[in-house]
């Protein structure tokens, strides 16, 4: 056994040593798993960010958002990291309450959020709308409404995800609530017999949608985007909802405890600048959160645009979320 | 049984001893952490008991009916001897390893709403099949699990000396004395643990259990706990819940190991079995379609694994073969670990059974505690307590290989503790009167009975270990992932079609490297 343990013990030695090569200053970013995958806006970010800092990014995939927020809880002021990106605004008021975030250093210029931006501490580097994402080829009857949604024929089915377990769940539960208030446990009653099952992650949601599962699946407006530029499959669309769409907002900010606090602040800047924003729409398939100068890429003009923006404000987000989460228990549990 | 000679030596309090010490760190210890970690006390909601309920129910229907469908395909493979046997047995290893997401899509491939099942019902005019709800959730599990509780079946049977059913022919027996005689009392023996074992894999079910559960409904303790951490950042809560798991586990496994009554076949010459009951046509015609059905049922959703993923497979980037590499590095250092870690306890445990049963039958509770533990609660535990310390990414291989093989200790145990108490029953008192000692005595009496069992228990560890998503996701560093990982990154980024080659490939390394291990157990088997 001692022959694996110093086996192991070389592998610690090996991970360790590389992580401390080089002598330019490191910048360590938290951010959620999909952002790090090569398939995510991380490797681009990173190339572009290390073109300009004479440093050393390092984006660590944790979780999702709202794990984001557990790990650097669990680590406290002891954390490596830097900066967080991966919030959201339901996230930012707990996120602040920690005391582990410090304020932004420089207000960035005009952001293109479909809502004023107050907060000094995080700042938005994306945003898109929640929807429900159907086939065309198939669906053709397509609700426009919770309510119509209700009213649709009995083998009509949908798949959402669990709101304690994902962020697009989380978000519907809070687009409900926006839109019908006091209502929303009756709409939940009415749609109980339409979701065909709830998944942990979006992941699971939109892979059984794709198997032909169900008929719409949550996910956002921009998913289609996806698909006409990266795969030119004009089959997906999103449906448009007369009650307006929930708007999520992605932030990251900067820890107090950061030991490269002007790299971080420059990266921050560097976020809402061209060369991130650039990036964002066909890698994180999200609006910029400012608008590149030559407009969004060909294809985000066949996007539907809501008729409304519905948000609840982060200060009531937590509050909103614990009461919203116990009526859609109880209407989904009958 | 007299066994008088056989003292506890050092070796086995050290060795053994710091086996346990690890399972209790690692189950009872992270609990530990994340209470002391914890800021807020808790108090358990209505919402979190028919969690509890929830899932004591459907861990408890899957584990009667997956053992309920691998008694008679055991008993087949076991009696019949054909081409493809032995593929089959291999290729068992595969639906256990799914990673949850694979395992839903591939089950709903057959079973879902435009399933194979549901295409085929439909041009008799009827309606698409909806398997949501508690069945759809027994059904996943049974899908898991009928592969393991057959191979450890077969186990028992391949346990019961080919000798003893030369006697039952020479004797006249027909099939149903050799059911009275011989299979029932070692199913007695085989099936509690087995039970057990499958019991606490449903308890900590959760994305499958949700995703066929068909909505809040099919709420477990481990989405509770889920809950509890990254949701509500209720870090005592989560320990509470954790604890709910292990008193069941304890609960259930102290009932288990009082009802398993343990095997008295004489020593056999370790000869290749034969079998001669069985023969007649009704038999034949019911073992084949057990046989043929459960294939069915098993490997149909393989399949759909495999049509999906097999064009995709062949563009896969350069980081998945990276990430093969290290899946299949870490699966390889648990399986040893694991196996290490079993014989060593196994060890032990004989020793001190001798003398105080109880002691021996609470450490075997023990052994199952990893089962019975929340990856999540491992991960996040095991984070609080090396933080402070040491940098998660210096250690995130090593502590991934150590935490799966923990993870698989359970299995290893149960296949390799009932097979060294047969040797040390059979041959260790042959062994000390021949003046056997430490080394030699293990490497001649005890080795060539074990060798079967530890190699089957190794493959069993390392496919665990490959298709386990495990605490990597906390512990990973840039540019270090695992397969799982990857996979789920992929997905993640609408890349559903990579994703598939990523499962094909996974299924098929851990299938291989469960067969590379299990091969290696039947080596020189009759050679004596």
């Amino acid at each position: 056994m001692t022959k694996f343990i110093t086996l192991a013990a070389g592998l610690t030695l090996a991970l360790a040593t590389t992580a401390h090569a080089q002598d330019k200053p490191e910048l360590i970013v938290y951010t959620y798993d999909s952002f790090v995958s090569d398939w995510g806006p991380g490797p681009s970010v990173e190339q572009a960010f290390e073109e300009t800092c004479e440093c050393d990014l390092k984006l660590i995939g944790a979780g999702d958002g709202a794990a984001l927020l557990t790990r650097i809880q669990l680590e406290g002021s002891r954390t490596d990291a830097d900066i967080v990106l991966g919030l959201d605004t339901n996230l930012t008021e707990r996120a602040a309450a920690t005391g582990l975030f410090a304020p932004y250093a420089n207000n960035p210029i005009a952001l293109d959020v479909p809502t004023e931006w107050t907060d000094t501490t995080f700042l938005p580097y994306d945003w898109g709308y929640f929807a429900f994402v159907y086939d065309n080829t198939k669906l053709k009857n397509v609700p426009t409404s919770f309510e119509t949604m209700i009213a649709m024929p009995d083998d009509f089915k949908i798949v959402i995800q669990d709101p304690r377990s994902s962020t697009p769940g989380l978000g519907l539960l809070l687009w409900v609530k926006e839109a019908y208030g006091d209502r929303a446990p009756e709409i939940w009653a009415g749609l109980a017999p339409k979701i065909l099952t709830v998944t942990k992650g979006w992941s699971e949601a939109y892979g059984m949608f794709t198997a032909g599962e169900a008929d719409m699946v949550l996910s956002y407006t921009t998913s289609p985007a996806y698909h006409i530029i990266a795969e030119d499959d004009k089959t997906k669309s999103a449906a448009s909802f007369t009650e307006g769409h929930y708007m999520q907002i992605e932030v990251a900010g900067k820890l107090a405890a950061s030991d490269q606090p002007e790299l971080a602040d420059a990266f921050l800047d560097f976020m809402t600048s061209e060369g991130f924003q650039s990036i964002i729409p066909t890698t994180n398939w999200m609006y910029p959160a400012v608008f590149p100068s030559d407009g969004l890429p060909a294809g985000f003009e066949q996007l539907i645009t809501p008729i409304d923006s519905l948000i609840i404000p982060a200060d009531k987000a937590q509050q909103a979320r614990d009461k919203a989460l116990a009526e859609w228990l109880t209407a989904l549990s009958r | 049984m007299a066994h008088s000679t056989q003292p506890i030596r050092p070796i086995h309090f050290l060795l053994g001893g710091s086996a346990f010490a690890l399972l209790l760190l690692l189950t009872l210890g992270t609990v530990g952490a994340l209470w002391w970690r914890a800021e807020i006390t808790s108090s358990l909601s209505p919402a979190d008991w028919s969690a509890i309920r929830f899932t004591i129910l459907q861990a408890l229907a899957s584990a009667v009916i997956s053992i309920l469908i691998a008694i008679p395909t055991a008993r087949a493979l076991a009696r019949r001897n054909f081409r493809g046997r032995k593929f089959i047995l291999t290729l068992m290893g595969a639906p256990f390893i799914l990673p949850a997401i694979v395992a839903v899509l591939g089950i709903l491939a057959v079973w879902g709403r435009s399933g194979y099942i549901s295409d085929l019902i439909a041009s008799f005019g009827l309606g698409p099949l909806n398997i949501y709800g508690f069945g759809g959730v027994v059904l996943a599990h049974v899908f898991f699990n009928i592969p393991l509780a057959t191979r450890l079946l077969v186990q028992g049977w391949s346990a019961i000396p080919v000798e003893h059913f030369r006697l039952s022919a020479q004797l006249g027996m027909n099939t149903n004395d050799i059911v009275r005689h011989l299979e029932r009392p070692m199913l007695r023996a085989v099936v509690p643990g087995a039970f057990l074992l499958i019991f606490l894999l449903c308890i900590s079910s959760f994305a499958v259990a949700l995703a066929l559960g068909g909505g809040p409904k099919a709420t477990t303790i481990e989405l509770a706990i889920y809950q509890a951490i990254r949701f509500d950042f209720n870090l005592a809560k989560a320990s509470q819940l954790a604890m709910i798991q292990f008193t069941l586990c304890a609960a259930i496994g102290a009932v288990t190991i009082l009802i398993a009554q343990p095997m008295h076949f004489s020593k056999g010459l370790d000869r290749k079995s034969e079998r001669w009951d069985g023969r007649e046509t009704r038999y034949r015609v019911i073992d084949t379609l057990v046989l043929t059905l459960v294939c069915l049922f098993l490997f149909l959703p393989l399949a759909s694994v495999l049509i999906r993923g097999f064009i995709p497979l062949f563009t896969l980037p350069i980081t998945v073969w990276v990430a093969a590499f290290n899946s299949v590095t870490v699966a390889v250092l648990s399986a040893i670990l694991s196996v290490c870690m079993s014989i060593a306890m196994s060890a032990f445990m004989i020793r001190i059974a001798r003398k105080r049963k109880t002691v021996s039958q609470v450490m075997e509770v023990v052994g199952f505690l990893t089962l019975a533990a929340s990856p999540f609660v491992i991960g996040t535990g095991l984070f609080v307590m090396t933080f402070p310390f040491v940098s998660p990414f210096a250690i995130a291989l090593p502590i991934t290989a150590l935490v799966n093989a923990a993870m698989s200790l359970p299995f290893s145990l149960r296949v390799i503790l009932p097979a060294m108490t047969r040797a040390e029953d059979n041959y260790g008192r042959l062994a000390d009167s021949l003046g056997m000692r430490t080394w030699s005595r293990f490497r001649l009496a005890i080795w060539p009975r074990l060798k079967r069992p530890v190699g089957f228990s190794a493959g069993l560890a390392a496919a665990l270990s490959m298709g386990d998503l495990g605490v990597i996701t906390l512990f990973a560093p840039p540019d270090v992932a695992t397969l799982p990982l990857m996979m789920y990154r992929m997905m993640s980024t609408y890349q559903l079609g990579a994703a598939a080659g990523v499962a094909l490939l996974l299924v098929t390394l851990s299938v291989a490297l469960f067969w590379i291990f299990d091969q290696g157990g039947r080596l020189e088997h009759n050679v004596r």
